[in-house]
């Protein structure tokens, strides 16, 4: 489904991502942990195609797709989601609103009608149950006066709506109390499929207790220094990110 | 990045810069007290009405432009434009068959078919129009409806006419020809605009509108409107307003009274779409307009609901004089300028009754390089006790070459008044944008979702019709200026 091969990116001359390779494949849940400032958020901002990020060199492959040629829009109606480590406000516009703009933008670009009103509405109701999210939420204007806690909710939420190919959930634990995150972490496992796939990135081991991995990656420097089966965050945990450094000699 | 986007899309297109090719009946350039007379004799008006003319006249030529404004441009030469232009052949209409088929199809560009209005009677949601078209009222669709109510909708002109005492009585009573350089000329040189009456303990059954348009080259449009609304009478009023796209600047200088009496509530709402003037700010209206309300006796209700997308230079201040007791006033805005567009809006709330309310919303978004001003006025005469003001004024700026500025005055001699005022100035964000977009949002249609969010609090308060109008046209005028 997803292929990075080589990819560097930088940011103001300043090159962050020094030639990642990922391939995820349908049905996969990968983690990418990593200390601060290895790159991971500058990771997910590159695949969703964030244009302050300059792709140096690499290729992005995407069902069959160059996703570097695509804009950010398209990529998403494509089937890629990034649930914001720190979820924007848009004061006025209700999520309701917002959603059914968006679901019907995605089927605008495949072809399909605008979602029946009723249709929409009986998924929306659905899809607010998976994250317990109060229907008084749904009517609110996008994440305005959320807290912390109902963003990352919402987030989810929208992932539910939108029902994509790819979710790339960017620290969607920071900030999360247990009980939030159980919820959450409840929602994505809820989401998964053979057909979808989900690539994590986390700082902490914690949400991988709910939402198990495949396979986690460790990025450091800009570089995936090391793959490994779920255990491997275990270990992360339990000795830090210093036997990493030790390991890849840094 | 932001600023190669801005550059790169900056600007829709103006849609109704199109020109009617009709045959028009003008007086010659300039002015001066012939062309007064001239215009009165074409009116065919009384003497008193040459009168006032000739009075209101006489005193513009003692005023000075005004310069206080936050707006800069070439002061228009007011010998340099026809201040009378009607559409020939000026007959009396009875039917729509004998409307010039031109004058037809201007008022389907326009989006006002009134046949559909026609075949919608019965329906509840009719509006009755007038519409003026450079110097003169062609069309007043509804009357007889509306008559037999005891409304009187009809042309400024056939009230000069037809209900001289009331013209006599209201005319110049909110906004005296004194009151400023363009109230003097309007009053000088007004050549139709409408007129509403509602009775008393009528509630009007439909919206009244009015649309305005000029059409005509070198002309410039005066006109007046006067709305009453006697003991317990209700009336919804729409205006709207657009211009052909002319390399020229064309002077728009009107003049909007409103008089409410006992437990009578007015609501006014204006869509001004005057053309902006092109991507380098070239033509475009000045609009140079006195709007002004008073809530003559208790228990009375005035509401300006405004969208300003339009005209090259705006300059207007729809006012409330909260004269009766526990009398209302509300101020609801929402100011778009693009380009090189400046306006200088805002309202002015003079409490003078005991426990009197007022609201002030103004909400001015700025893109290109434009100059959008909020200035607005909160007077609490003495013994206007428990009077009441919130004001909340917010500045939204699309790009980094355009300003918001902020101009609130308030004067309290009551102790016991509540005044709250708000501000806040925001841009749109780039993360705003971008999150839209990885929602699968374009960047188009992100604006107009996030600009008609933050407008929200106005749009509500238009009429459903107009609300509509209103989101498109904001999402119009601010194509692709973000960056």
């Amino acid at each position: 489904m997803l292929s990075i091969k080589n990819l560097h990116a930088s940011i103001g001359g300043k090159e962050i991502l020094k030639g990642i390779y990922l391939e995820v494949k349908a049905g996969e849940v990968h983690a990418i942990m990593g200390p601060n400032g290895s790159g991971k958020s500058t990771l997910s901002a590159v695949l969703a195609g964030r244009e302050d990020y300059e792709v140096t060199e690499g290729s992005i492959t995407f069902n069959g797709k160059n996703l570097l040629e695509l804009s950010p829009e398209d990529r998403a109606r494509e089937g890629i989601f990034l649930a914001f480590q720190y979820p924007i406000e848009i004061p006025g516009v209700s999520n309701v609103n917002f959603l059914k703009t968006a679901l019907n933008e995605i089927r605008a670009y495949k072809g399909l009608e605008p979602m029946e009103a009723k249709d929409f509405l009986a998924r929306l109701k659905e899809k607010q149950k998976l994250v317990e999210l109060d229907g008084k939420l749904a009517n609110r204007s996008v994440n305005e006066g959320f807290s912390g806690g109902e963003k990352k909710r919402n987030e989810i939420f929208q992932m539910a709506m939108l029902d994509p190919c790819l979710a790339i959930l960017d620290e969607t634990d920071s900030g999360l109390d247990i009980d939030a995150l159980r919820i959450v972490a409840g929602g994505v496992n809820k989401l998964k499929s053979k057909d979808n796939a989900t690539i994590v990135i986390t700082h902490y081991q914690r949400l991988l207790d709910y939402i198990v991995p495949d396979v986690v990656h460790v990025l450091f420097n800009g570089k995936i220094v090391k793959s490994g089966p779920k255990e491997l965050a275990l270990e992360l945990e339990e000795k830090g990110y210093d036997f990493i450094k030790e390991e890849v000699g840094a | 990045m932001a600023n190669e986007i801005l550059e790169d899309q900056i600007g829709g297109e103006y849609k109704y810069g199109f020109v009617t090719d009709i045959e028009a009946d003008n007086a010659p350039k300039g002015l001066n007290e012939d062309i007064i007379r001239f215009i009165s004799k074409k009116k065919n008006e009384p003497e008193w009405m040459l009168e006032y003319r000739l009075k209101a006249f006489r005193y513009w030529l003692t005023l000075e432009e005004p310069r206080w404004a936050h707006v800069s441009y070439t002061k228009p030469n007011f010998q340099d434009i026809i201040y009378y232009s009607a559409p020939k052949p000026k007959v009396q209409l009875n039917s729509l068959d004998e409307v010039d088929p031109e004058l037809l199809k201007t008022f389907e560009k326009l989006g006002i078919s009134i046949e559909e209005q026609k075949r919608l009677s019965g329906v509840e949601s009719r509006i009755a129009v007038d519409i003026v078209m450079d110097s003169v009222s062609v069309k007043t669709t509804f009357k007889e409806t509306l008559s037999e109510k005891g409304i009187i909708f009809c042309s400024f002109g056939e009230a000069v006419q037809e209900h001289p005492e009331l013209i006599k009585k209201y005319m110049g009573s909110v906004v005296p020809y004194t009151d400023n350089f363009y109230a003097a000329l309007n009053s000088a040189v007004f050549t139709d605009g409408s007129f509403c009456y509602i009775p008393k303990g009528v509630r009007c059954p439909m919206e009244l509108s009015t649309y305005f348009r000029i059409n005509a080259s070198g002309t410039g449009q005066f006109e007046r409107t006067l709305i009453i609304a006697d003991e317990g009478g209700y009336v919804s009023y729409l205006e709207g307003c657009t211009a052909p796209m002319r390399d020229e600047n064309q002077l728009h200088a009107a003049v909007v009274e409103i008089v409410t009496h006992k437990n009578a509530e007015v609501k006014y709402s204006t869509v001004q779409n005057w053309y902006p003037g092109d991507k380098e700010g070239k033509g475009g209206i000045f609009n140079f307009v006195t709007k002004r309300g008073i809530c003559l006796e208790d228990n009375s209700k005035i509401s300006w609901t405004q969208v300003e997308t339009g005209s090259a230079v705006t300059w207007k201040y729809p006012s409330v004089i909260l004269k009766g007791d526990n009398s209302v006033g509300e101020f609801y805005s929402v100011a778009v300028t693009n380009n090189y567009q400046q306006a200088d809006t805002g309202t002015k709330m003079m409490h003078l009754g005991k426990n009197t309310r007022s609201t002030i919303i103004s909400k001015g978004i700025s893109a290109g390089f434009s100059n959008n001003s909020y200035r607005g006025l909160v007077r609490i005469a003495k013994g206007a006790s428990n009077a009441r003001n919130f004001s909340q004024c917010d500045s939204l700026l699309m790009g980094d070459k355009c300003g918001a500025h902020t101009f609130p005055y308030i004067e309290i001699k009551d102790k016991s008044a509540v005044v709250e005022h708000e501000a806040t100035t925001s841009k749109i964000g780039e993360d705003q944008l971008f999150y839209c977009k990885q929602r699968g949002i374009d960047n188009e249609k992100a604006i107009g979702l996030i600009v008609n969010g933050y407008c929200k609090e106005v749009l509500n308060k238009l009429p459903m019709e107009f609300a509509v109008e209103a989101q498109k046209l904001l999402a119009v005028s601010l194509e692709g200026s973000v960056g």
